[in-house]
């Protein structure tokens, strides 16, 4: 499609900046006499700090101040929170403890904040941190998942004696249950959903700045919301009311969810720029950010599918086990609740549903969002479970799919979830065509003769985005509204900024944004300018993470275009002599119905500032209108992901043959960009399943805390892609948008794992099925073929 | 503390560093060129990778005590103006990038890659030696595209020229 | 990193005197991996002797029935040397596998088996062709100059200034990198001169680079993937375990990558 208005492929706004070196990233920024910040972090998982000595640092080179949780304490800044509550089976609020950002009294992870040194230099702040002296009563720590509330393990918090942090549950027991008794067939499997360090490739930053003179404070972050970020340190943790604390989100590189959170150093950084006079600025080193992120995913399920003699689904059971870490991060106990279970239909009329999750407090990093959010872990147990119960049932596992898929729209699903439209038969056949699926068994043949174990594993994932009626979730213990913002502001000679709520971190906001207001506007689109990540000049927003841009920012700029175009309407009524009801627009151009009378867009816009043509009695002066949007559902896109892999049984190593992706988005304003999302969630998801392990020794040390033993998928471990796409509007937003940002993570893990089983004709591997996982596995194959 | 001169984008440039200075540091901090990034801490994701007499290196294992007299090309030295590098152009027409954090080590990567390999890259040559380079958005996916085009295209620029 | 001082000797005289003169300063080569680990706070060398400008000390010629290699010669220049390229394919085809294109920019054959990371890919391969490393005091074989995890026979100041390396052997190098880092998890080079054959093992044991006697006999009797066979595996008592990679898995690769490297070193 030609042009730059929806459904183009427009070149990026944004990336002329990014290719010549010129963008403009937190650790870009430098305030004039800034000193470095260096945390001093718990070596132990789990310890009391009986003494911090602080003297000798205090007296090293260039150190400017030291300071520690009891300082915090004395300040009265609050501790980080976690802002959804989560209600346990018997009614009771989920258990969690204080999380400060400088520990008190006690650490519970390695990597957990002990004290911060400001310096003139970053080495010199380093070196003194290593003169600092802790005192530490070691303690045992909590790090295996599934005995962390066992009789007698050490609590981490005392708010929660067993490390329960909630005992949760959702659907009808009762009905499942009878389901499972009546079933013909039932498949049981047994599942880890591995634990995931995010790794945006640029590493969190801070920059805390206090100006005395106006008593207000600056501070810049790397932050995928924030406003959020904003209401969190102002409301709850206390650094300054709102209007005297601004919050800059500027470039930022990457998020995937790490960067939702407001954390412990940025909380630190602010909080001492005023205390020690200084801007303070924190870059994470690599291995600060494996140790400190929030992590991702991190589950232990078991889960039973009961089918009828009919090949249909009856019910589904589930029960998870989830790691919330040594503290809950800001959205960690909705994670493996709201955005989980109310997914475990999947893209099948299942009459009953229940699942029952325990979070539990270990020794380890929080856990928390990570690109797809709970929607992945239901993803990968559903699709597990019908491939499982395919091959169970001797069934083809696309035929099996197929016949239990819901085909009739609105489906009210047993768990919340009422998907308002889609068509799974329409993506499952044009994947399997795009895919060559007929060819399969020839390829599986030819690998045969070569030696090698070929397997083919489908992925017909859904998920929940366009995150979200306020009320909804409100009602389900979210802390907070799930709106969007936007502000048109006409300037005028014509050009446009639009001010939005949501952040582009990676996503190409400045340009999908721009193609809808300069389609709409008729307006070149370097004409529109897209204002974000600044709280100082972006009214109120909620930033961006669960695929909600598009769907729910979008849809804001959208009632904000409504209303322009009204105005601007009002304002061509007067220049064009005419009634407000007889004027058309359209391509830019305001017309009297059934005259030659027109007037541009441009022409308006200078006409609504000189204000001539129309007294202030009659019409306000201007052009900019504002709008906020609060969805009245989720959206649900969805689609089929196909993988083909190959597998070297000598040594174990599995290459991603083949990939097929056919995802329905609903309205696609951008194609180019929304493949880059799809590419480089598949990538996420097959890094998931293939390479990606994060591991604690028992002592609770993070062994994997760096690229030399985290294996970040690189380009040669990857296919290429093929992504194509079918389309149901969505019909609960303006534009018809659904989503795209989580897709492919979403879908991968499931479709690689099932074909990897398929390969190895056994299900017993776990994620992430490295080469050693699968030489051992590929043993067990050969044994049992020997049998 | 010593002092170290060199040549980066054609410019002559000198200053007093400490001796563990990285040439990362010392152009993003002293020369306040913020193009060159630093994702990790152990020689891996490439997203420093400038050139250095020619030659793409890890500049945040490199000295800038040990650059004194080098040539120096960061990704601010490869547009003139305006008129983007065609690897640079190549990665903005193919969505080579999302986050842009990797991109100036990705597109320094890819330019010393046609250097030492000519204008022709295959697919798999590409993504072999992708190997230093790590990107979490993209899945490569475009990536290896655009240096495949890039690559072809700066071939076209030579042929032009010749 | 801490701070030190640094010096950049203009000749190796100069570069013996400074060595001299500081007890506990450590030699910069590609800095490939001494840079990180100082980056790290592993080390806290007093000062560095940077040999970046000492040209005698790279390049590659062919002298007599040997490569000689200067030791600050860089991986990329063994690996896109026409001269190893035609007289050690395989070692050319090792030096290319080493860490990533700008590594390989960097990083120099001297400072790899001054090193003698128990994952790096040269020390494999000099033991199994037979080098001799020349230092600024005396000639070491191979054999004799790797004798442990990261360490070697050299002497406290000594600096190595060549790599001799007889041709004429069938040589390969085979390795399976580690997922993550990409150093060899098990790396193997397999080197037939005349009836002799040499299999050296890296990225495995757990006391460094070692020799596979059983496979050398057995492929001295055929040097073929097939005569290894009937030969058991290297112990995994004795060779490394961690979370990439068990010992026994180790064990089985090293007798996948030795066929691997015998079947490319026979040029099939």
């Amino acid at each position: 499609m030609a042009g730059t208005g929806i459904g183009a492929r427009v070149e990026r706004k944004e990336d002329f900046r990014f290719i010549t070196g010129k963008g403009n990233y937190t650790d870009d920024i430098n305030r004039p006499g800034q000193a470095y910040a260096y945390f001093l972090r718990s070596p132990h998982a789990h310890a009391k700090i009986r003494k911090i000595d602080t003297k000798k640092a205090s007296k090293m080179p260039g150190v400017v101040g030291i300071l520690t949780g009891e300082d915090i304490e004395k300040d009265k800044i609050g501790g980080l929170i976690c802002g959804w509550m989560i209600h346990s089976k018997d009614g009771s609020p989920m258990k969690a403890g204080a999380h400060p950002a400088l520990a008190v009294g006690k650490v519970r992870y390695v990597g957990d904040h002990v004290a911060v040194v400001i310096a003139e230099t970053l080495a010199e702040a380093r070196d003194a941190a290593e003169a600092i002296v802790v005192d530490y009563e070691k303690l045992a720590p909590v790090i295996d998942l599934a005995g962390a509330t066992k009789k007698g393990v050490p609590t981490i918090h005392d708010a929660s004696p067993d490390n329960q942090v909630y005992d949760w549950h959702l659907g009808d027991k009762a009905a499942t249950d009878a389901a499972f008794r009546k079933a013909k067939h039932v498949t049981k499997i047994d599942l880890v959903n591995n634990r995931l360090v995010p790794n945006a490739m640029e590493p969190r930053a801070a920059i805390g700045d206090y100006d005395t003179g106006e008593g207000a404070f600056t501070l810049y972050t790397t932050s995928q919301n924030p406003h959020v970020a904003r209401l969190v340190l102002s409301a709850f943790i206390g650094i300054a009311p709102e209007h005297k604390l601004r919050v800059i989100a500027p470039d930022v590189g990457g998020g995937f969810g790490s960067k939702i959170f407001i954390y412990a150093e940025e909380t630190v950084c602010i909080w001492a720029a005023k205390k020690v006079g200084r801007p303070v600025k924190w870059v994470a080193e690599r291995t600060e950010s494996f140790l400190s992120d929030a992590h991702g995913r991190d589950h232990l399920t078991h889960a039973e599918m009961a089918i009828d003699e009919n090949g249909k689904i009856t019910g589904v059971r589930v029960s998870t086990r989830a790691n919330l870490g040594a503290y809950l991060s800001t959205f960690a106990s909705s994670v493996p609740t709201y955005l989980y279970a109310p997914l475990l239909s999947g893209q099948y009329n299942v009459p009953a549903i229940y699942c029952e999750v325990e979070a539990v407090y270990t020794n380890t990093a929080p856990v928390d969002a990570y690109r797809g959010a709970g929607r992945p872990e239901a993803t990968f147990v559903i699709e597990r479970l019908v491939e499982v119960a395919a091959r169970e049932l001797g069934m083809d596992p696309a035929a099996f799919r197929k016949k239990n898929f819901i085909k009739s729209f609105p489906h009210q699903t047993p768990v919340i979830m009422c998907y308002d439209t889609g068509d799974y038969n329409a993506s499952l056949a044009k994947a399997m065509e795009n895919h060559d699926v007929k060819g399969f068994a020839k390829r599986r043949r030819d690998s045969a003769k070569a030696g090698k174990l070929r397997g083919l594993g489908y992925s017909a994932y859904i998920e929940a985005c366009g995150i979200a009626p306020s009320a909804a979730v409100g009602s389900l213990g979210a802390g907070v509204g799930l709106w969007e913002s936007a502000e048109v502001r006409v300037n005028p000679i014509g050009t446009v900024e639009v001010l939005t709520g949501s952040h582009s971190h990676g996503q190409g906001h400045e340009t999908t944004f721009a193609q809808l207001v300069a389609g709409r506007l008729g307006i070149p689109i370097e004409n529109v300018s897209i204002v974000h990540g600044d709280t100082d000049k972006v009214q109120m927003g909620m930033g961006t993470y669960g695929s909600r841009s598009g769907a729910v920012g979008m849809s804001a700029i959208v009632k904000a275009l409504d209303k322009v175009e009204a105005k601007a309407k009002k304002v061509a009524s007067f220049v064009l002599e005419a009634s407000e009801a007889d004027i058309d627009f359209k391509d830019g151009k305001f017309t009297v119905r059934g005259t030659d009378k027109s007037i541009d867009f441009p022409s308006v816009a200078l006409q609504a500032y000189i204000a001539h043509k129309f007294t202030g009695q009659q019409l306000e002066p201007g052009l900019k209108e504002g709008a906020f949007y609060d969805p009245t559902n989720f959206t649900f896109p969805s689609g089929v992901h196909i993988a083909e892999v190959e597998i070297d049984p000598e040594t174990g190593i599995t290459t991603v043959a083949k990939w097929t992706a056919v995802d329905d988005f609903g309205v696609i304003i951008n194609p180019m960009i929304v493949e880059g999302q799809v590419h480089g969630g598949i990538a996420q998801g097959i890094g998931q399943a293939l390479l990606e392990g994060t591991v604690y020794d028992a002592s609770g040390q993070l062994v994997t805390a760096s690229y030399m033993d985290y294996t970040m998928p690189r380009a040669d471990d990857l296919p290429s892609f093929h992504v194509d796409h079918t389309m149901t509007a969505c019909p609960s937003n303006p534009l018809g948008i659904k989503g795209c940002g989580e897709a492919g993570a979403i879908a991968a893990p499931a479709a690689l794992m099932n074909a990897i089983t398929d390969a190895l004709g056994h299900e017993n591997i776990a994620m992430p099925a490295t080469p050693q996982a699968v030489w051992k596995a590929a043993r067990a194959s050969f044994a049992k073929a020997a049998e | 503390m010593p002092k170290v001169s060199m040549s980066v984008n054609g410019k002559q440039v000198s200053g007093n560093v400490e001796a563990r200075t990285l040439l990362v540091d010392f152009l993003r901090n002293e020369l306040r060129m913020t193009g060159t990034h630093v994702g990790c801490d152990t020689s891996q994701c490439g997203a420093c990778v400038v050139h250095v007499n020619g030659k793409a290196i890890k500049s945040c294992t490199t000295l800038a005590v040990a650059c004194d007299g080098a040539n120096v090309t960061t990704i601010e030295g490869l547009a003139n103006g305006q008129d983007l590098h065609p690897m640079q152009a190549a990665f903005r027409q193919h969505h080579g990038l999302q986050c842009g954090f990797c991109t100036p080590g990705m597109i320094m990567a890819a330019v010393d890659m046609v250097n030492r390999l000519g204008f022709d890259l295959s697919e798999e040559t590409i993504r072999h030696e992708l190997e230093g380079n790590i990107c979490r958005c993209t899945g490569y996916h475009n990536i290896v595209k655009a240096i495949k085009a890039g690559a072809a295209a700066m071939g076209g620029l030579k042929v032009a020229a010749e | 990193m801490y701070a030190f001082d640094y010096h950049r000797p203009a000749s190796l005289r100069q570069a013996n005197n400074l060595v001299a003169k500081n007890g506990d300063a450590k030699i910069l080569a590609g800095g490939q991996t001494l840079l990180p680990t100082m980056k790290m706070r592993l080390a806290s060398p007093s000062a560095l002797i940077d040999l970046g400008a000492l040209k005698e000390l790279s390049g590659i010629e062919h002298k007599g029935r040997n490569l000689v290699i200067g030791a600050m010669t860089t991986h990329a220049e063994v690996a896109g040397s026409a001269l190893v390229r035609e007289l050690v394919p395989g070692l050319a085809g090792l030096a290319g596998g080493i860490g990533d294109p700008h590594v390989r920019h960097k990083g120099t054959i001297g400072g790899s088996v001054a090193n003698n990371d128990p994952a790096a890919d040269y020390p494999a391969g000099l033991l199994a062709l037979g080098a001799t490393i020349v230092t600024s005091k005396r000639k070491l074989a191979a054999a004799d100059f790797f004798t442990g995890l990261f360490s070697t026979a050299l002497d406290e100041g000594e600096i190595i200034t060549r790599i001799i390396i007889p041709v004429g052997a069938k040589f390969a190098y085979a390795k399976f990198r580690n997922p993550a880092s990409r150093y060899a998890m098990v790396g193997v080079a397999v080197a037939k001169r005349g009836a002799k054959v040499a299999v050296a093992v890296t990225g495995a044991g757990a006391d460094g680079v070692f020799r596979w006697a059983e496979a050398e006999a057995a492929l001295a009797k055929r040097f073929n993937a097939k005569a290894l066979e009937g030969v058991a595996n290297p112990a995994p008592k004795g060779l490394n375990g961690d979370i990439h990679a068990s010992a026994e898995y180790r064990s089985h690769l090293i007798g996948v990558m030795t066929k691997r490297a015998v079947t490319a070193a026979s040029g099939k």
